[in-house]
């Protein structure tokens, strides 16, 4: 991990899909043609007359989401990339990529994202069960996923995530287990795994119907049992572990998710979408209206990092990543020594077993970095709540 | 002030079952005897607590003189004394009671009379109160006023065939009632030439003017200057200004004499000194002896309370003393805890006393309390031949060294309408009561007779007894005595180390019960923590019964995404926000709340 400066992201937020799924909480629903254009276009606004804010700097990643940013006209991917190319630095070799939906893409707009720019793809699978996916409200079904699959390597895509959920509602080990051994089972196998539990979020159906008593949520032995067997199946089959749910190959971590861990600067466009710029984070209001009437007018909830902040988000973010926190980059950015701030606290949570020390000192290796070890990783919120004073 | 006729004074005071209309009939006197127009009126004026008036009761017993122009064309003074209407202040009642000459008796008219309303009459007749009846709440679609007059006929014997019929609420028939007061109630006597004789039925702290004691003269004058002296407790002050009560003001006199309802202050420091039912008399000229009555007031309720902020320690001191100022029956003395660090072993007259200590703690000092379970004085007999008074069970001896202890038992008088006669039996069964008798009032309602271990009244009784009569029982108690009975003290363990702040005496064959629920309910409240957490409940060192918390496994964020940074770092704090409100007991957090929840036992509610 660097400690780098003057980079920075771009998130572009198309909050557009067929269909809400039942648990989702992102900001995103389905629109008519003539919504979607207006916030289309609002947006490339946005884009143009932001840039002198942020001249200056390289972008190093661009990430497309939503929502399902491939439920909208291709030829608006195009557009928007076109517009970051014109107004920003996009560095050579940027990592550029899309969130896609099996259902919302055609060899045709795969060539179209292709020819755009894009270089990475996400796509949505969720689970390689069709009975899982009709109760998660998804629109597809295995045989779509396959479809999307192979379009997308047919297109030329080498770096393709695919998102999976665990402890489902009457979701068993085995069929988790299924789900993944279907993924790694591909040809080529896919770059990049997202895993994580599903979480029933207030104010989406799950929820709801989780209050009725109308779904009963995966126990805690077995969404333990499938989230452990997740870690050790993956790392079997060749992928690293390298933040608390993503597992990559080699060379493969998402360089734009790592940046939000180590707290590089990011710029979100679109509605709901939240920035981190020079330690003041702010994001966009999520109405759709006053969006389109004035992108530039709806900045809000501002919030100007004090040095403990900083500090907090440092440790919280950074232990996310199985690396660690560089004890380096700690003192560099802080010109303060870690354990000067933080002492009781990781000696308490190294004492639990939680925390860890690894790597070596200088001039052998890079210095210390200060990690979660297996338990610490289960237990990440009790260790992550121990460095907010 | 011109000298005021004796025979144009009336004092009095206006006795009810709580919700049948005390207050809103205190109200409309004070209005509709013109001291103060509608519009001056806040409603409810004598409660001016604002606890008071939020739970509708009267906690301190206050006073409001008015003038009243009557039909003969005659100009009264109207001395209203209202009293306190909960079991809890029941000796505080009795001294305002002593300080009046007769009592409005206020019964709803759909209701009738409960519990409280003859305990209440009782007292009155004991003072020899002239009382006469009226009826409330005449207008209600359910009332059926023949009905009540009758049964206040039958069961209390007073005249009720002329009682007003009224609705205080809506202000009907209140000249009738303001015409029964001059006739019915007696004028004082006594005379002002007789040496001091005054009662004080209340006191009040003011910051300014020291105490200000509430009293009815019943002989002799006092006036600015007197040499004054309480003979119960001794003290003894120079009268520096007399007065009596407007409504929520007071207005000084020159002097205040025999039949008279006044305050009096005389730079005194502190409420102890002027004790309810104390007799103030003139020190160079005193009186023969004391008016009868007086009784030192002691605490039946105890708990343990602790700031939740160790720190806070001294503000909860302050403020205890602050309340003690215009409390004389708060007893506090500081103890230490294991669990719950310094804090107060803290003495009420009752459950309600100690809420309203507690609210007022929290509201007006801004304190956030632990509170310990309730629990009463007990008397533990050593082998030794020493008695003591239990108030902490932490102070327990050693059981080898207890030759037996007893507990307070209250006889209870409980009033019932006829179907809830078996669920109310059973209740008193489970709580240990013991059936003195039963008597029908009417037709289809009782009085029940039992006596009733305290300890098993103090704290969800009078839910409980609401709860299975569906609203329809009222309950009346008053000490007994004292009775040997086989008690032990329960003990919790958690995490193997016993926490001082969670035992509780309990009679032998309750324990295993109200340990097991006591081990359920902490399971639920203890959070999961890195390790496995046995709760145990013990009596003389025995297990009797256990639930294991388990360990926490799995505690992640697993979706998190750049938005949602700063939702999770709020996510992150409120978990640490919840750390703060633990105790820390070995290595085991324990939620403040989980000290109360001893009390919420009853599961049946």
């Amino acid at each position: 991990m660097d400690c780098e400066e003057k980079l920075m992201e771009i998130y572009l937020h198309i909050p557009f899909c067929v269909r809400k799924c039942l648990y989702c909480d992102f900001l995103s629903g389905p629109a008519d043609k003539k919504t979607q254009e207006a916030y289309l276009g609002a947006l490339l606004g946005e884009l143009s007359g932001r840039s002198g804010e942020y001249a200056g700097r390289k972008v190093c990643s661009v990430f497309i989401g939503g929502g399902t940013p491939s439920a909208v006209d291709a030829v608006w991917i195009r557009r928007l990339m076109e517009a970051v190319r014109a107004f920003y630095a996009l560095q050579e070799g940027a990592e550029v990529t899309l969130e896609v939906n099996p259902g919302t893409v055609t060899g045709e707009s795969l060539a179209l994202y292709a020819g755009a720019g894009i270089n990475r793809l996400s796509i949505g699978l969720q689970s390689a069960w069709d009975s899982e996916l009709a109760l998660l409200g998804r629109i597809h079904d295995r045989a779509r996923f396959e479809e999307t699959y192979r379009l997308a390597r047919e297109a030329g895509f080498s770096n393709i995530n695919v998102d999976l959920m665990s402890a489902l509602p009457g979701q068993s080990p085995e069929s988790w287990r299924g789900t993944l051994r279907y993924v790694t089972g591909l040809t080529p196998p896919p770059e990049h795994i997202s895993a994580y539990s599903l979480i029933l979020e207030e104010g989406t159906p799950f929820y709801e119907m989780y209050r009725r008593g109308e779904l009963e949520p995966a126990d805690e032995d077995t969404d333990r049992e499938m989230y452990e067997f997740t870690g050790a199946y993956l790392e079997a089959q060749g992928y690293r572990r390298y933040e608390i749910s993503n597992y990559a190959r080699e060379g493969f971590c998402c360089r734009h998710n790592v940046g939000y861990w180590i707290r590089r600067d990011y710029a979100g466009f679109g509605i709901g979408a939240a920035s981190l710029i020079s330690n003041v984070r702010f994001s966009n209001g999520r109405d759709l209206e006053a969006y389109c009437r004035d992108p530039l007018g709806v900045r809000e909830q501002v919030q100007r990092l004090s040095q403990k902040d900083q500090r907090e988000e440092f440790m919280f973010l950074g232990l996310r990543l199985t690396e660690g926190v560089s004890e380096r980059c700690f003192a560099a950015q802080f010109g303060r020594e870690l354990e000067a701030v933080y002492g009781d606290v990781i000696e308490k949570f190294v004492g639990e077993g939680l925390l860890e020390w690894s790597g070596e000192e200088p001039p052998g290796g890079g210095g210390r970095f200060l990690r979660l070890t297996a338990r610490g990783l289960d237990l990440s919120n009790y260790v992550m709540a121990g460095f907010l004073r | 002030m011109p000298s005021i006729d004796q025979s144009r004074i009336r004092n009095f005071c206006i006795i009810a079952h709580i919700d049948h209309g005390k207050s809103t009939l205190a109200d409309r006197i004070i209005e509709q005897t013109g001291l103060l127009t509608s519009r001056e009126m806040q409603a409810q004026v004598l409660d001016n607590m604002d606890l008071e008036r939020e739970r509708g009761i009267t906690i301190k017993a206050q006073a409001v003189r008015t003038v009243y122009r009557a039909r003969d064309g005659q100009e009264y003074i109207f001395n209203l004394i209202d009293t306190p209407g909960h079991v809890d202040f029941n000796y505080e009642v009795s001294r305002s009671l002593a300080a009046c000459d007769g009592a409005i008796l206020v019964v709803d008219a759909a209701q009738g009379i409960e519990a409280q309303t003859l305990a209440n009459v009782y007292l009155a007749l004991e003072h020899d109160l002239e009382v006469f009846p009226v009826i409330n709440k005449i207008d209600l679609p359910s009332a059926q006023p023949q009905r009540v007059i009758e049964e206040i006929e039958d069961v209390i014997g007073l005249e009720a065939q002329d009682a007003p019929l009224i609705s205080a609420k809506n202000g009907i028939n209140i000249d009738q009632v303001l015409e029964c007061i001059v006739k019915k109630i007696p004028a004082p006597s006594g005379s002002p030439d007789n040496p001091l004789q005054a009662l004080i039925f209340d006191s009040l702290y003011d910051s300014y003017k020291g105490v200000i004691v509430f009293c009815r003269i019943m002989e002799g004058t006092v006036r600015k200057g007197t040499q004054i002296r309480m003979m119960a407790t001794g003290a003894k002050a120079e009268v520096v200004e007399v007065g009596y009560f407007g409504a929520g003001q007071f207005i000084p006199c020159q002097e205040l004499s025999a039949g008279m309802v006044g305050y009096l202050t005389a730079s005194i420091k502190n409420v102890k000194d002027t004790a309810v039912g104390d007799t103030v008399t003139d020190d160079r000229r005193p009186c023969e002896k004391p008016l009868p009555g007086y009784k030192k007031v002691n605490s039946m309720v105890f708990c343990g309370m602790y700031p939740a902020d160790g720190a806070k320690y001294p503000d909860l001191r302050d403020a205890l003393e602050k309340l003690q100022l215009n409390d004389a029956s708060l007893r506090y003395e500081p103890e230490t805890s294991v669990a719950l660090g310094f804090g107060f072993r803290c003495g009420f007259l009752g459950l309600l006393h100690l809420e309203i200590i507690q609210e007022r703690l929290e509201r007006e000092y801004g304190l956030d309390l632990v509170t310990t379970a309730p629990g009463v004085i007990y008397k533990v007999h050593r082998t030794s031949g020493e008695v003591m008074d239990l108030t902490n069970p932490s102070n327990l001896p050693d059981p080898t060294e207890i030759a037996c202890m007893e507990e307070p038992i209250v006889s209870a008088q409980i009033m019932v309408t006829s179907e809830f006669i078996g669920p109310i039996m059973e209740l008193c069964q489970e709580r240990r009561g013991r059936y003195l008798g039963m008597e029908y009032i009417e037709e289809n309602r009782a009085l029940l007779r039992y006596e009733l271990p305290l300890n098993e009244i103090i704290y969800d009784f009078f839910d409980a007894l609401k709860s299975r009569s569906r609203g329809y029982a009222s309950f009346d108690y008053d000490l007994k005595g004292y009775e040997e009975s086989r008690l032990v003290k329960l003990d919790i363990l958690i995490n193997h180390e016993e926490v001082d702040a969670l035992s509780f005496i309990v009679h032998a064959d309750s324990a295993y019960d109200r340990g097991r629920r006591m081990c359920e309910k902490l399971k639920d409240e203890i959070p999961r923590h890195l390790f496995e957490i046995p709760i145990q409940a013990a009596v003389n060192g025995k297990i009797i019964a256990r639930e294991t918390v388990k360990a926490m496994r799995k505690d992640v964020l697993a979706k998190c995404y750049g938005g949602d940074i700063t939702r999770k770092k709020k996510l992150l704090e409120k978990q640490k926000e919840g750390k703060k409100r633990m105790r820390q007991i070995g290595s085991v957090e324990v939620p403040q709340k989980a000290f109360m929840s001893v009390l919420k036992l009853d599961d049946r509610k």
